[in-house]
């Protein structure tokens, strides 16, 4: 069947069809991630099973937020591990690898922003909007 | 009708030096969709951020999510954990396929293709049992008592009440709840709820929109996962009865494997925000 794109040889990913020796390599490195990426799951259940989000009274953990925070770190390492190597990402070109990851970067930073302006801790620091700070 | 047809060759067509991404049309409009999906996804996430952090109190994951099949409760996240790992480990025998896709090797693709079928079927199965366990709710409900809502969980022949952020109410005082909770409701039982649905929910009475959000997230997420095993299994048909064999390449493989992955990818921030934090 003939192709409906224009093909350059050797320079599109579809023709780097690869022999057995290269393919070993490749799924050392699969099962090396997937390692990776089992052993973080486990890590965050513990941590969720030791570490609670309140204290003995009911109160707040002062310790959660940050146990929070590396939840969310290391799912974005996960993520990036799922992106970059699964679904190949980071053997595509330099500008396709921006195309697909800009919008993502754009979308992290409002939502710094919005987790900043929206929470408590922006008004604590700064005042609420509209109010002078004190 | 208009214009008579002309075949035009591909280099008067097309003057440019082959695609600025050096790849392939269809792998990259899947990834444009992704894109667009995962937007998508975000969205609903932020959403229920707004939604959890304007709400006084809201449920902890681990002490809604704490059943296991055949076993009870009293296992935090351990299922959704296992829902997680099957996922993962389908989203390893995808990638397997691709790469045995790569040497076209027709007996490894349709081996770890099935596998990763199989893993998608196990996957949807979690959670219409979680979805099952979810609205039928806990053993014997929520009450709502002078000290607000409980659930009601017995240890032996005692009462406990569950107040949620690991605050129990037992013995004497128990019971003293429990006869003012009916007090409370005017009616010889205590005001109770149990389950989930779209309008209330015993595990956050105050905030019906738990419910609303857990249903609409894991299940967009999960028709994503039902939509997946699908193409899957076309594609492994196409496979078997050797239509990319004689089309020399397995490129289709690695178009439904980046849907793939991108479910998994999605469930790992459905994990860590809806049941982790």
């Amino acid at each position: 069947m003939e192709r409906d794109d224009l093909i350059r040889d050797h320079e599109y990913s579809l023709l780097a069809n690869h022999d057995e020796e290269h393919g070993k390599e490749i799924r050392k490195k699969i099962w090396v991630v997937t390692a990776i990426l089992t052993a973080i799951t486990v890590v965050e259940v513990i941590i969720g099973a030791f570490i609670k989000q309140y204290d003995s009274t009911g109160g707040d953990n002062s310790l959660w937020p940050y146990v929070k925070l590396g939840f969310i770190i290391l799912t974005v390492v996960k993520a990036a591990y799922i992106v970059l190597i699964f679904m190949h990402l980071g053997d595509e070109k330099k500008n396709f690898k921006w195309v697909i990851l800009g919008p993502y970067i754009l979308f992290i930073i409002y939502l710094i922003f919005i987790c900043l302006t929206e929470a408590s801790y922006w008004n604590a620091v700064f005042g609420a909007p509209g109010s002078i700070a004190s | 009708m208009a214009g008579k047809v002309e075949n035009i060759s591909s280099e008067k067509l097309w003057g440019g030096d082959g695609s600025p991404f050096r790849i392939s049309y269809g792998k990259q409009w899947m990834w444009m969709f992704l894109v667009s999906d995962a937007l998508t996804f975000g969205g609903l996430l932020t959403a229920y951020g707004f939604a959890r952090h304007q709400a006084d109190a809201w449920p902890i994951g681990e002490e809604t999510f704490n059943a296991m099949p055949f076993l009870g409760s009293g296992y935090p996240l351990l299922y959704v954990a296992l829902m997680t790992f099957i996922l993962i480990v389908s989203s390893v025998t995808m990638v397997l396929a691709v790469e045995a896709a790569h040497r076209l090797d027709k007996k490894g693709v349709t081996k770890w293709l099935l596998l990763t079928v199989v893993g998608g079927f196990f996957f949807v199965g979690s959670q219409a049992w979680e979805w099952y366990h979810f609205i039928h709710g806990t053993h014997y409900g929520s009450i709502l008592t002078t000290e607000g809502w409980a659930v009601v969980d017995y240890v032996g022949e005692d009462l406990v009440l569950k107040f949620g952020r690991g605050v129990e109410a037992i013995g004497e005082r128990a019971q003293e709840l429990w006869q003012g909770a009916i007090a409370l409701s005017g009616s010889s039982e205590p005001y109770t709820m149990q389950g989930a649905n779209l309008i209330e929910n015993e595990y956050a009475p105050m905030v019906p929109q738990y419910a609303d959000f857990f249903f609409f997230i894991t299940g967009f997420h999960g028709f994503h996962v039902f939509s997946g095993v699908v193409f899957n299994l076309i594609i492994l048909i196409n496979v078997v009865r050797g239509v990319y064999d004689k089309r020399g390449h397995y490129e289709m493989v690695e178009k439904v494997g980046l849907y793939w992955h991108f479910v998994d990818l999605v469930w790992v921030f459905v994990f860590t925000f809806f049941y982790l934090v």
